[in-house]
């Protein structure tokens, strides 16, 4: 069988920055904040008062009584589908045997859990939903859309937290690779803004506690920065064949032609300070895609604005790259969206896409001194020309526990 | 006292167009939940559940399965509310 090569035919997102693609890059490319004092009371039970909640909620996107059976995870997913689904042309007459959906959520439906908890507590047994395992199940989203799309050639949820939207994407070119779908709606959510998953990344002194200047507490490679914020929402790429794409007409955005996946064997939440996991992983990545770091001018970095990650992923980024990093540019898209944990390698995916579409890698925000320890090339600002004929980019993401993400994506 | 009928139509009507999303006007006393009304098992838990609250009334787990129309289900609870 010759080499499947797989492409990407449609993008859909509900973020922080705004209710779609469109209005997200837009604001991306603009270097908005979509970082926000919380409204809730229950902010003041937790030493951090704000997020990245969703620009457009949902209750504006879809119909009340499908909300009331869906998690918020699982609506972000049907939404960012829903668009992706649109913008790939609807491919509806496809064979729903070579369909599949890997969509993937850090935490899962952790809102619903609560909720449903304090229910329990106040009312008793007898008024807790029936809905509430299909909501909650981490495997929810991504049921929903296969559901509402009738994929029948698999729906998966991998889960390796942070990590885990940008894995979705890798098992689903692994799904068109190995010839089990022509078709994957893949990507990554997550809706965790929440008291209870607040409180317990700020327990691990892992949040920015700048309550006084939410819009710039997500500042990565800042000198200052002092923990990530937490953000919401999700992106979905639709991947494709490249062959059934061109046969029936479909714009094709781009390849994604690699990834490199390994853990670090470290620690259960510490990034290893010697970043030789993700070396390994950008190293595997680029030989999966036949490539050389040569070849890339562009990477959207995982980059939470924690004081250990982003030095230890720069380093890891330098030593894999060597004197090659020079010409690739950095960009940590955080710094606006927050961190979307399960999503964030989808919509840092979502981003690359528009980055290879645009010839333009998104600005980092808030930097206002440079970390001296961070050697790559950051993109700060406003946006950067990337260069024209063929380009590769790479988007790497990682996740408490160890797991490593990189995917590689390029001109076609 | 039991309960009016007609007072237990309206009300199971909203219900069901809360948790189904039917419109109220066609919920009707022969329609049939699964077929006509296409409320599942899962909402059909959550309609007796809010009949219980706002009617005052138990409907055993038993009896939900003989609650086939929007009229068994109303019978029932102006019955039960006797």
């Amino acid at each position: 069988m010759s080499q499947r090569r797989v492409v990407v035919t449609g993008l859909g997102a509900t973020t922080p920055l705004g209710g779609d693609v469109d209005s997200t890059w837009k604001a991306v490319l603009a270097g908005q904040s979509g970082v926000r004092l919380l409204t809730d009371d229950w902010r003041e039970l937790l030493p951090v008062h704000f997020a990245a909640r969703v620009a457009t909620e949902p209750a504006d996107q879809m119909e009340r009584v499908e909300m009331r059976r869906l998690d918020r995870s699982e609506q972000f997913a049907l939404i960012a589908s829903r668009e992706a689904w649109k913008d790939a042309g609807s491919p509806d007459e496809l064979d729903k045997e070579r369909l599949g959906v890997v969509i993937a959520s850090g935490i899962g439906g952790v809102i619903t859990l609560m909720d449903q908890f304090n229910i329990l507590n106040e009312k008793g047994a007898r008024s807790v939903s029936p809905h509430t395992v299909p909501m909650l199940m981490p495997n929810g989203p991504a049921a929903n859309v296969g559901l509402e799309l009738q994929a029948k050639a698999g729906v998966h949820t991998p889960v390796s937290a942070c990590a885990s939207g940008a894995e979705a994407i890798g098992y689903a070119f692994e799904m068109i690779k190995n010839n089990r779908a022509d078709i994957v709606v893949s990507g990554g959510v997550e809706a965790a803004c929440h008291q209870l998953p607040m409180a317990a990344f700020a327990a691990m002194k892992a949040l920015s506690t700048r309550n006084d200047d939410p819009a710039r507490a997500s500042r990565p490679y800042d000198r200052d920065r002092d923990g990530f914020v937490l953000g919401e929402g999700g992106g979905i790429l639709v991947l494709e064949e490249y062959e059934h794409a061109k046969a029936r007409g479909a714009k094709i955005y781009c390849e994604i032609s690699g990834q490199g996946l390994t853990s670090d064997g470290y620690h259960i939440a510490a990034p290893d300070p010697e970043g030789s996991g993700v070396q390994r992983a950008i190293k595997f990545a680029l030989q999966n895609a036949g490539m050389t770091a040569k070849d890339i001018v562009h990477l959207n970095a995982h980059a939470t604005s924690t004081p250990a990650g982003d030095v230890a992923e720069a380093n890891a980024l330098r030593k894999a790259l060597g004197a090659d990093a020079d010409h690739v540019a950095v960009s940590a898209t955080k710094s606006m969206t927050g961190h979307l944990l399960g999503g964030a390698g989808a919509i840092e995916s979502v981003f690359l896409v528009k980055a290879l579409q645009d010839r333009l890698a998104p600005p980092t925000i808030n930097i206002e001194n440079l970390d001296p320890a961070v050697t790559v090339d950051v993109v700060r600002d406003t946006p950067r020309a990337l260069p024209a004929g063929d380009i590769a980019a790479l988007n790497d993401s990682f996740g408490f526990g160890g797991h490593n993400v990189v995917l590689v994506f390029n001109s076609i | 006292m039991a309960l009016a009928q007609a007072d237990v139509l309206a009300g199971l009507k909203e219900i069901v167009e809360e948790v189904a999303g039917i419109p109220a006007a066609s919920i009707e006393l022969d329609k049939n939940f699964t077929e006509d009304l296409e409320v599942d098992s899962l909402s059909m838990v959550e309609v007796v559940v809010a009949c219980e609250e706002r009617f005052g009334v138990k409907i055993p787990d038993e009896k939900v399965t003989d609650l086939v129309t929007v009229g068994d289900a109303v019978n029932f609870i102006v019955s039960a509310s006797n």
